[in-house]
Order: structure tokens, then sequence, then C-alpha cells
């Protein structure tokens, strides 16, 4: 008689639904997964080493390239560890700036988490609609910076440059009616935080969209429902944050425990789950959608009544007006020396995190009083999340697999840094 | 930020460096706290009953292991500005890897611990003082810490003792080195590509020259400076 042995799967670099490259090594019993050994690192771009060998605001644009689909969060984490090891205190309005943005950002990461997410489980709607969604948000982030994702737009010390009085409309073209574009350009009539006011108050009934494609639909429930259960104490054991460890019923939002930025004067809810499902983790992100656009209305109100510097005046760190150069000597000689050699923060070490769609994103820092960081590790939430895979599908038939990478969103930008 | 929310951190913080102080100092452990963060550094000898009083002790409650890491301490304070001779070369001087210097304590794993029971934070420091560098493994204690010192392993060659499956993780398959070590140029020793003729992938030594565009200075006022101390932490 044959012995009977375990079968080992190699699923990825290559697969549509490994969320980028990565190897998984399954060894199956049938259709059950034994064991999971997830390969990471094909991205692995050493970016915290390129870091140390470049002055601190060289590294910036780096940030948005580790999570490539919350890129300002991350840019984010960098600014508050640099800006903590230099003692700068940020404008209130930048802080409102970067509060808003950091939602606007969540709201991109969620729409393309629930997008690829139900597409690998089966439902393929969603997609679109998802990133019908972005395509708004994506030029919110084009209007204020000039790129669609690596934006850049976060500097040590605030934002690059305030928020635009116009918001950037569809030109004629032979593609498309007039009519057509006309109906596009209806909500970009006014200032961009016209066109994000418009966008929160209509993104919650969107949403509400969204869900009724899903949350009742008896095939997402098959899926998701019960799958991959991560109790409290297993959730605090394997080091997951964000949406992850909320889903297993902990309150914990670095927004509200050890907050920054702007958000301890805006007005928002924590959702919590119970079971710590796929499920669960799938109603707290949802809802997470909801209470941002309810912290983006908050944010463009502030920034509609309060006016100011969105960076500091502190020309060692932030580089003079552009105009001042012209004729200053002093601007001159400071926009040289930021731009040649940077600032050295006095040594010391510094930890900041910000709870980034994905989980809490960190940012280590070691200065030794050089211009450049002695070491910088960054926390990528999703490498802790993946690093679950074994515990999380173990006992799980294969097609499973699939359901779990959706809901830990993982991107390996950040995993393999 | 507002301020009642980040005194409230600042004094939890503070009790907190204290009491570490009080139990932690007579193990050796030194207790630093500096921009409203708490650093502990124990002797490696002392590493895990250490790191389990603070996740079981009810004052502590360390519970979620937030991020571990290796440092290579080689190069610290070290500038690539100064040299004894002119050069006439422009960027001549710094693109040279710096020989290792303070070898003795030259690789430390630190941890970050993230309390949420309690909402604390908190850094724990243990330098590997042999060579090779070992360090005993906190995975036993939090599950979370296999990927990070499989990491760490892979960057640093730092051995974590007790690890039950310590292989390398970002590099790739067959990789010889350390990358992060400080030592270890930049641009790397092999370069990978598709050669047509050979119909495979194959290995080359790298061909970049190492190339400095901004060199790494110490500005005096900042040199050697202790971290800040408490009062300037809020600055």
């Amino acid at each position: 008689m044959p012995e009977i042995q375990n079968y080992t799967l190699n699923f990825g670099p290559q697969h549509p639904s490994a969320h980028g490259v990565l190897r998984l090594v399954l060894e199956l019993d049938g259709e059950t997964v034994v064991r999971a050994d997830p390969h990471v690192g094909l991205l692995h771009r050493a970016t915290e080493k390129l870091a140390e060998t470049k002055p601190y605001n060289q590294s910036l644009p780096y940030m948005d390239r580790l999570d490539y689909v919350s890129m300002m969060c991350n840019e984010h984490a960098y600014c508050l560890a640099v800006e903590k090891l230099l003692g700068v205190e940020v404008p209130e309005r930048a802080k409102f700036i970067r509060t808003m943005y950091d939602e606007i950002t969540r709201i991109l990461n969620h729409l393309m988490w629930i997008g690829t997410h139900a597409i690998d489980i089966g439902a393929m709607t969603v997609f679109l609609y998802a990133f019908r969604e972005r395509e708004d948000l994506m030029d919110c982030y084009e209007a204020v910076s000039g790129a669609r994702m690596h934006a850049a737009y976060y500097r040590v010390g605030g934002v690059y440059r305030d928020l635009p009085d116009e918001m950037p409309k569809f030109e004629p073209n032979g593609f498309r009616s007039e009519a057509d574009i006309a109906l596009r350009n209806e909500a970009r009539q006014g200032s961009l935080l016209d066109f994000i006011e418009d966008f929160a108050d209509r993104f919650p009934g969107l949403v509400d969209e969204y869900e009724t494609l899903l949350t009742d639909n008896r095939i997402w429930k098959q899926r998701t429902v019960d799958i991959a259960v991560v109790s409290p104490e297993e959730a605090k054991a394997m080091g997951f944050s964000g949406a992850m460890l909320r889903g297993s019923g902990i309150e914990w939002d670095l927004r509200k425990t050890q907050t920054y930025a702007a958000y301890d004067k805006v007005d928002f809810d924590i959702p919590v789950g119970q079971n710590g499902d796929c499920y669960d983790r799938y109603l707290v992100r949802m809802e997470e959608m909801r209470q941002s656009a309810r912290i983006i209305k908050q944010c463009v109100q502030w920034l509609r009544q309060n006016q100011g510097p969105v960076i500091v005046q502190d020309h060692k760190v932030a580089p003079p007006a552009r105009a001042n150069m012209k004729g200053d000597m002093e601007s001159l000689i400071h926009h040289f020396k930021l731009f040649t050699e940077g600032y050295c923060p006095p040594a010391g070490e510094a930890y900041a995190a910000v709870e980034a769609p994905k989980g809490e994103f960190g940012c280590y820092m070691i200065s030794d009083g050089a211009n450049k960081p002695y070491r910088l590790k960054i926390r990528a939430p999703g490498f802790v999340h993946l690093a679950a895979m074994d515990a999380m599908v173990k006992g799980h038939m294969i097609s499973d697999v699939t359901a779990v990478i959706g809901t830990m969103d993982v991107v390996f930008g950040e995993i393999d840094r | 930020m507002n301020e009642t929310v980040k005194s409230n951190s600042q004094t939890r913080h503070a009790e907190l460096a204290e009491r570490l102080r009080e139990q932690f100092g007579p193990l050796g452990g030194e207790v630093v706290f500096a921009l409203g963060e708490v650093t502990l550094e124990i002797p490696r000898a002392h590493l895990l009953e250490t790191c389990r009083t603070l996740r079981d002790a009810d004052e502590y409650r360390f519970d979620v292991l937030i991020d571990s890491c290796g440092v290579d301490y080689a190069a610290y304070g070290q500038s690539e500005w100064e040299t004894a001779t002119a050069s006439a070369s422009g960027f001549g001087r710094g693109v040279e890897t710096p020989e290792p210097q303070n070898v003795e304590a030259r690789f430390a794993a630190v941890h970050h611990l993230l309390s949420v029971t309690n909402n604390l934070r908190l850094r724990v420091r243990a330098f590997c003082d042999s060579e090779p560098p070992i360090v005993d493994s906190v995975v036993g204690i939090w599950p979370a810490a296999d990927w990070f010192e499989r990491e760490a392993f892979d960057m640093y060659g730092i051995l974590f003792d007790g690890h039950p499956d310590l292989r390398r993780i970002l590099t790739d398959y067959g990789f010889m080195g350390h990358p992060f070590r400080k030592d270890f140029p930049l641009g790397g020793y092999v370069e990978m590509r598709y050669d047509a003729e050979q119909r495979r992938v194959i290995y080359e030594p790298v061909e970049l020259e190492p190339r400095t565009l901004v060199p790494r200075v110490v500005r005096q006022a900042n040199a050697g400076a202790a971290p800040a101390a408490e009062d300037a932490a809020d600055a």
C-alpha cells in the first residue's frame, strides 16, 4: 500500500490573490492547510540602509514607496520621528491638513482593500465601485502635491504647501462629450476643500452601496464568517495592531490613546469587532471609512475658518520661500545649507507611530548628531500580520488562504521594505 | 498636540522610568527618560527575566511586542568629513566604508514594547558582548518576535539563542553576509542578471563604485551630546 504523504504547494510569487510578491509554501493534507510558510523579501530594497546614507529630508520620498496604498500615513510617521528628535512643533493648520489627508489616505487604502479582498473571494463588482471613488481621492492627492500616489507632501515641520484655492478641472478632449465633462467637473467648480467636502458628504452613502453588495451576501458570509478567528489574547501576543486588533474586540487606536496631529480636536468613534473573524474585520474597516469621512468633514470646517502657516518658519529645518531667496542673502544661505547638508538633530533616539490604515506604522530613529540618521527602523504593520499567517490558516481549507491574505490587507512594499 | 494629553503621557512615563530604575537598577539596568520615551538598557544575562516581569507584572503589562530590531553601533558618532589631509578630488573623502569601532559593544537588540492595558511604551536594549553576537530570544515571551528576530539575524547576523527557526527572511536565497552591518557596502558585493547566452540567471561582482553625494557631518554643537534630558523633552 502506498504511503500517504502531505502535499506541498507553492502559492505565488506570481499569483493574482497573493497581493504582490508573496511566496507561500503550503503543506496540505488533502485540502486542509497543515502549515503555511510565507517567504517574503522579494521586494526588499533596503530602505532603512538607504536612509542611513542620506540626509533626513532626502529619505522622505522613500516612505511613500513602503506601503504604496497609504502613502501619506507613512510620511507622517517619518516626519513625526524627525520632529521629535529636533523638538519641532508643527503649526496648527499643518496638523489639520495632515489629519485630513491621513483620513483621505485611510479611505484610499480601505477602498483598495475592499476591492481586492472581495475580488479574491469571488465578488467582482465591488472592485469597480471602489476604484471609482479612489479616482476622486487620487485627484485630491494630485491637487495638493502634483502626484497621484507618491506625494512627498508632508515635510519635516509641516506640509509642503497650503491647499490650492482651485480644484483642477477636466479639459475638453476628443474622447468625451462636453456634457460628460461638464458632469465630471460639477464638483470641481470651487476650491479643493469644496471638492473634499462634497466627497465626504456623499461617501457614507457609497459605503452603504458597497455594503448592500456584501454585508448580507450569503456567499460573502460563507467565505468570511468564522474564518481565521483570532482571540484578543492571541492578537496581542502576535503583535497585531489596527483593524486586526480591533476586529478581535480590543479597543485600541493610537488616534485616541496616543493622540497626534489634530485627532484630539475632532470627534469620531472607534469600531470594535466581537468574534475576531474575517467578517468582523470587514465590518470594522467599513465603519472606519464612515468615521474617516466624519473626521474629514470636521477638518474641512476648521481649515475653512482658520488660516496660518503650514510649515515651521525655522529655516534651519524648513526651506525659506522661493521669493525671499531672490533678494535675501540669509534665505539663500539657509536654502543652500538645507539642501546640501541638511540639519543635525541632537544625539538621541525616537520612536514615533501613527495609526496607519493597516495598523501601527512606526519609525524608530537613532541620531548620533549627524545630518543622516544613524539607524532607521520601520515598523510595518503588515510584516507582523503576515508573520501570523501560519497560526491563522492552520486547519483551514486552501481556498480560505486567499480570504486570510485579504483580511490581513498586506502590501509588500512595507513588508519587504 | 493637546497639552493635557501630552503631559499625562509625560507623567505616566516619568513614573514608569522611576519604577524601572528601582526594580532593575540592582540588576545593572540603566534607565533613560528622554523625548518622552523610556529606554531600559539591561545586561544580556538578565534580558529574559526582565522581559517576563515586564509582560506579567500588573504595573507594567507590556503585552504587545511592537517592534524589535538589531542595531550596529560600529560607526556611531563618526563623521565622514573630518580628515587629516586635504582632498583634491571633491567628494573624494567620505567614500570609504568606515572601519568598525567600539567593537566590544557593537551589536544590540532593541525591543519596543507597548502596554495596551496601561497605555505605556518602553524600549528595551540589550548589547551582545560576544563574537559572534548572541542574545537571548524573546519568542517564548512574545510570539511576535519570531519574524523580527529572523530579520535582525538576516540583517546583522545577531544570533538569537532559543529561537526555533532562525532562517534568513528578507534577503535572497543563498545570500552571503549581513547587509545592514556598517562595514557592508551599500551597493553590496554581487549583482544578478539574466544571461541570454547561458539562458539562466547569473550572479556577477558589482561594477558600481560607491559614491557619497552628501558626506556625513557631525556638527560640533550636537556631537556626543547626551540625549536631551527630561526638561528639554517637551521643547
